[in-house]
């Protein structure tokens, strides 16, 4: 059992529960449920960033590229973005698939969130501004280039999958060393481990807050593997992540556009 | 009506301006000068244009885009009126940049041009500073350029949509210690304000409070800690901010 916070059903604030994941069951106020009992509902309430070319795997990808224009050297500093509040959706919500698209990518991401203001902080103590980890499906219309800033493809209605729960910082042994696996159709796809990031969380977090403020509830996703597995009409995902939990949700045509 | 958030007497106020001067809710007038400024919406989904002014662009030495260049910030960037940016000790290129921002009024998804002004509240000016030394080529431009804390000044007022005729005629200009160092008119953006909401309710839903800053024109240039920076726009009145070092920041 591991101590988490979480939003469901009627709640107005987050509730502490205890989570078994192995059984998929959550604990609240010493009532036992099966999770999918639940109507689950957004765990965060502040921005949520994310860092892109987070991955080892990812620069290894880009390669000769990464010399070349446009991007012409590797790059120095954390690669950002928001995934803007509109993007933002719980565990077991619809991503919708925008009419003229065919798949989606799954960007399976650790989600730190923030649970004291963190202000140019040095990476021994950037734990301490933690409150703890979730699970994001940072989801992308899929496109090659990481030249201009993606919004269209990466900031739609329903694009940030977030949950079911925020596990406390203290339960999880060493964010830098976690499995996460991607199943689509409970099919496994892909399986990646934040021991390949090339910044790793604390470094990641110092490295941010050097010109840029988190808040409390603020979210910073620290990246997302290689080889991200598509997704299409009709699919489930779920994405796992060890001593976290796991995140699901349907895809399903917009047929609105 | 020009409305404003400002802090004064220990608590937060929504005030509007009266007479040249500030009057809260209930009642009570201060000068400008009485109260602190804060951003006239509280931020949260803030869109910013690049490269929106075909003369910007080309002073940049870019072609005009074809699909505007937009990018988000964060709330942690912005400051109000007569507030203080911080410059890092180390660069070379601190450049202001004038803009018009745009406030959405109500949820938007799928607005066509032609009703894009039925969802806008209102019109602001903001200073969308860009620290130039730390531009990359990975989604640029990137939020180490762009979403720094206190490096988006925004204010003072809210001007109601209903009280500005054209906001596609609006002449621009900013003033550095006095002096005038940049001068435009929103007549000139690549993507009109219209034509935006259309671009970006067309992808996604825009909601209440939702902010566009529509990209700078010509004329954009360096500033040092000690500048004060004053960006104007006709009609929304006058945004004043002031340069100071990191050190003022107790930076490490």
């Amino acid at each position: 059992m591991v101590k988490a916070k979480a939003l469901f059903n009627d709640l107005y604030q987050p509730a502490a529960i205890e989570v078994n994941a192995a059984a998929n069951e959550v604990t609240v106020k010493n009532n036992t449920h099966q999770a999918d009992e639940l109507h689950w509902r957004v765990p965060v309430s502040g921005t949520v960033y994310g860092a892109a070319l987070n991955y080892k795997g990812e620069l290894d990808k880009l390669g000769d590229q990464l010399h070349e224009d446009p991007y012409k050297e590797p790059p120095k500093a954390p690669v950002l973005y928001i995934k803007p509040i509109n993007t933002l959706s719980p565990h077991q919500s619809v991503i919708p698939l925008p009419a003229e698209e065919k798949e989606l990518q799954a960007g399976a991401a650790l989600a730190v969130v923030f649970g004291k203001t963190a202000t140019q902080v040095n990476a021994e103590s950037a734990l301490d501004y933690v409150e703890g980890y979730t699970v994001v499906n940072d989801i992308s219309i899929p496109h090659e280039s990481v030249h201009r800033p993606a919004i269209k493809q990466k900031a739609r209605d329903g694009f940030c999958p977030i949950g079911p729960w925020v596990v406390q910082k203290d339960q999880v042994s060493n964010p830098d060393d976690l499995e996460l696996r991607v199943y689509v159709n409970n099919e496994l796809k892909q399986t990646a481990s934040t021991k390949n990031l090339v910044r790793d969380v604390k470094q990641l977090i110092a490295d941010v807050t050097e010109f840029m403020t988190f808040y409390p509830g603020d979210v910073l996703l620290v990246g997302t593997p290689e080889n991200p597995p598509l997704v299409k009409d009709g699919d489930k995902v779920k994405v796992e992540i060890d001593e976290i939990g796991a995140l699901e949700n349907k895809v399903l045509s917009d047929k609105q556009g | 009506m020009k409305r404003a958030r400002v802090a004064v007497g220990g608590a937060v106020h929504d005030a509007f301006e009266y007479n040249g001067k500030v009057k809260l809710t209930d009642g009570r007038v201060f000068s400008e000068q009485e109260v602190e400024w804060l951003p006239p919406v509280q931020p949260q989904t803030v869109f910013a244009l690049g490269l929106n002014y075909a003369d910007h662009a080309k002073e940049l030495s870019f072609s005009a885009p074809k699909e505007p260049l937009a990018f988000l910030k964060g709330p942690n960037t912005f400051i109000g009126h007569n507030a203080s940016t911080k410059r890092p000790d180390e660069v070379t290129f601190m450049h202001y940049e004038c803009e018009l921002g745009v406030v959405i009024g109500k949820t938007a998804k799928n607005v066509k041009k032609e009703d894009a002004y039925k969802y806008v509240k209102g019109y602001t000016i903001s200073n969308d500073y860009a620290i130039r030394d730390y531009l990359e080529n990975y989604y640029r431009p990137n939020l180490r350029v762009k979403n720094r804390d206190t490096c988006t000044p925004i204010g003072p007022w809210l001007v109601d949509r209903d009280d500005i005729e054209d906001p596609m005629n609006l002449s621009l200009r900013t003033i550095v210690n006095g002096e005038v160092t940049q001068e435009g008119s929103t007549k000139d953006m690549i993507f009109t304000v219209p034509g935006l909401i259309e671009y970006l309710s067309g992808f996604m839903t825009l909601n209440e409070n939702d902010i566009i800053l529509t990209g700078t024109p010509k004329g954009t240039t360096g500033v040092n800690a000690g500048d004060e920076v004053i960006t104007e726009i006709e009609g929304l009145g006058s945004l004043k901010n002031h340069i100071v070092s990191d050190g003022v920041f107790q930076k490490s």
